[in-house]
């Protein structure tokens, strides 16, 4: 017992251990279940095999497509917004102006949203998007002479309070990420580039993007898989599952309104298989594109 | 192994024990009797004040039966959580309550297959079934088997605020028809600017209720979905023409039975609410400046209606087939919700029209003065609802269990895209019924 405690070549092993447990028993096991369960159809512990049938099904679903674009559209608008955003706050943060304790105060409250609980995020912006006139956002508009806009019962007016709430939420998450990036490059690259006449913009185009890259690539690569996956933001935002027209539908809402709302469990299951094809199509191709499954010598 | 090392191997494995421990749940599941010689049955309610309303049931059962006394442990959830805690409890089999409330949108649910997780509540039922009304049992039974006692009738009366239509000069009481209604409606939009009625989008409630009226269903004779056939067609035909009219207009939040409704109806933007009675009760709870404008009578119908009114929304209470002690939860139940003292309680602090119809008849009981529904409407709940003299109509389609289906599509697009984005009724319908077709396989 003692020895193979003590042995160099198990020692790794052990280490890896709990993270491969965990993988097998809470990742692999549950995936390898809803392919299994994708293929049946389940009611109260009843299991019939059916094929294909829930898959087809899902193909000729509108409601299907009509969450797969709003997911995806979701997602791309996220990452134009929560990667520029974020980099250029950063870098404001990150330069030797101002007063770091000015600074430091803008930094931490950036970052508090992410630690408040989305329910109750989404409870105040659906208060803050009500479409009477009384509403604050709404106020807002009416103090620029716009009539009150029907928020969350129209498809771009919703859209816009989704991606606000993400905003609100994730900007400081990110800013953060930027802020280690940036920190990690050495100032000698800016001293050698200001010696040669180079401007700030120029720095930061120049050394500050191309440094960041592998802060850029995961970024974006959880970024992709936040926004496809994104669920409770929309739930809290329309007190439920059920939007006009299905606006506010993402593709994990139509999962759960299957499985749980509609006891529909290999129904909801192919909805998670195709989701997982789906995040995995996209960040294995941007991973490789990068350059991160290269050997370090090569990259 | 040094101590500090073996300490902290415990400590690990101690740790890990709990953690272990922490999944399994520390429910009772055997069941048996405390201490004190009662039993307790542990109850899901999705409404606050439900929960008041049990226990005082609960209170009234033990003072009767001190041989089989209960210790009712209510819990109180919201709406989608319950629901969606339930449906994992019985797939799962394990941490089921023995008693709970379910919504009728979501009934049909937990009633499919050939085995269902709900016990047979007829048993229980016996002593109090002939006066209660049957269109409201059929609701929560399959194939003849009750799985749910109801909690209220819900039949569909007016609302009018008589402050406002009387300043418009309108008079709610010469409204009989739908046609009355949508005359009564422009007049009114055309004095005052304002709305009259309500074109829910995210509910479907006046739809069933007119469809009835019409002698038609939402389902074909084989069960199938048929949401396109010409009485549902006529229905939202008839509806959307009202909203070209003026008569009926999308309301805030999308039904009458939501917080940002409650106010715009409250401040006097709507002045007509064609709703289940239990609406009652949000008059009451929010909407206090209306005290005393509101007046209530009975629905607007369609010439020669079938039904005059049906029965609409509801919560059927229901025994986990799994429960241990069933056989108690179900006779205490079937007291809490259908014996003739559960009843008047309803109807005093619920504010419903209970399902024991001896009740509506028992004039000390509904005209009582001190009564906070009766303070504050002009007109009795139970003149309105004594006028239908029993005959309150079922729609059949809310027991067909791909019910929950269409309610989802309606809520969700096709109300929205007749009365938002203006689709006529009909393509709206067939795109309807193209959708649930796909989505139920048929």
């Amino acid at each position: 017992m003692k020895k193979m405690l003590y042995s160099q070549r198990l020692a790794p092993y052990f280490f890896i251990a709990p993270f491969v447990i965990t993988l097998l028993g809470f990742w692999m096991l549950p995936l390898g279940r809803s392919i299994i369960m994708s293929a049946q159809e389940v009611l109260y512990g009843d299991a019939t095999f059916i094929g294909a049938d829930n898959y087809q099904r899902l193909v000729r679903d509108r409601v299907f497509w009509k969450s797969l674009f709003n997911s995806i559209r979701y997602m791309v608008l996220t990452l134009m917004l929560l990667i520029p955003v974020p980099m250029f706050l950063a870098a404001i943060i990150n330069t030797r102006i101002g007063s770091p304790r000015i600074k430091n105060f803008v930094k931490a409250s950036l970052f508090v949203p992410a630690l408040t609980s989305v329910v109750v995020a989404g409870i105040i912006f659906r208060l803050m998007f009500a479409e009477t006139g009384s509403g604050l956002m709404n106020q807002v508009i009416g103090f620029f002479g716009h009539g009150p806009v029907r928020w969350l019962r129209q498809d771009i007016p919703g859209l816009v309070a989704l991606l606000a709430l993400a905003m609100w939420r994730y900007t400081g998450v990110n800013v953060m990420y930027f802020i280690a990036g940036m920190q990690a490059i050495p100032e000698d690259y800016y001293e050698a580039a200001s010696i040669d006449g180079a401007s700030k913009i120029q720095q930061f185009f120049r050394i500050t993007v191309p440094n960041l890259k592998p802060t850029l690539v995961y970024v974006t690569t959880i970024s992709v898989y936040g926004g496809l996956a994104m669920f409770l933001e929309s739930f809290m935002l329309y007190a439920g599952n059920n939007s006009p027209n299905n606006q506010g539908l993402t593709l994990v809402g139509y999962l759960y309104r299957k499985g749980i709302q509609e006891n529909d469990l290999g129904f909801a299951s192919a909805v998670g298989v195709v989701l997982l094809v789906l995040i995995m199509t996209i960040n294995i191709t941007h991973l490789t594109l990068t350059g991160t499954f290269k050997k370090e010598e090569s990259r | 192994m040094s101590r500090t090392r073996r300490a902290a191997t415990a400590a690990a494995a101690g740790l890990s024990l709990a953690l272990l421990a922490g999944c399994s749940g520390g429910s009772d599941e055997g069941g048996g009797t405390n201490a004190d010689g009662s039993v307790t049955l542990d109850m899901w309610v999705f409404a606050e004040l439900h929960a008041t309303y049990y226990e005082q049931m609960a209170e009234a059962w033990n003072e009767e039966n001190p041989d089989r006394t209960i210790d009712l442990q209510v819990t109180v959830y919201p709406y989608d959580d319950m629901h969606n805690k339930l449906q994992l409890a019985v797939n799962s089999g394990t941490g089921l309550p023995d008693v709970v409330d379910i919504e009728v949108n979501k009934f049909s649910s937990f009633v499919l297959g050939e085995n269902p997780p709900l016990a047979d509540l007829g048993e229980a039922a016996e002593p109090y079934i002939d006066d209660i009304v049957q269109a409201r049992l059929d609701l929560y039974s399959r194939d003849g088997v009750i799985y749910g006692y109801p909690t209220h009738v819900g039949a569909f009366v007016a609302f009018y605020n008589t402050t406002l239509l009387e300043e418009a000069g309108v008079d709610y009481t010469t409204i009989e028809t739908w046609q009355d209604f949508q005359e009564a409606g422009a007049t009114y939009h055309d004095e005052t600017g304002s709305a009259f009625g309500v074109a829910s989008t995210g509910t479907n409630f006046l739809e069933p209720l007119i469809i009835s009226q019409l002698g038609g269903n939402l389902f074909a004779d084989d069960g199938t979905v048929a949401v396109n056939n010409p009485e549902a067609v006529e229905t939202l035909e008839l509806l959307q023409g009202m909203q070209e009219a003026g008569a009926i207009s999308t309301i805030p939040g999308g039904s009458p039975d939501t917080e940002e409704a409650y106010g715009a109806i409250n401040n006097g933007d709507y002045a007509a609410v064609v709703y289940p009675a239990w609406y009652t009760s949000r008059f009451v709870d929010y909407m206090p400046d209306l005290e005393g404008d509101v007046a209530i009578a009975p629905a607007p119908v369609v010439e020669g209606a079938e039904v005059a009114t049906i029965g609409g929304g509801g919560t059927g209470t229901a025994v986990p087939a799994a429960s241990p002690d069933r056989e108690l939860a179900a006779d205490w139940l079937a007291f809490a919700k259908l014996s003739p003292e559960a009843n008047v309680a309803v109807w005093e602090l619920l504010g419903f029209d209970p399902v024991n119809m001896d009740v509506w008849q028992d004039e000390a009981v509904t005209h009582a003065e001190d009564n906070q529904f009766n303070q504050y409407f002009q007109t009795n709940l139970f003149d309105v609802l004594n006028q239908y003299q029993g005959e309150i109509g079922h729609f059949e389609g809310f027991t067909n269990p791909d019910w929950p289906s269409i309610d989802n599509t309606f809520t969700t697009v096709t109300l929205n895209e007749i009365f938002e984005n203006g689709v006529p009724a009909e393509q709206a319908l067939e795109q309807a019924q193209s959708d649930l077709r796909n989505e139920l396989g048929q």
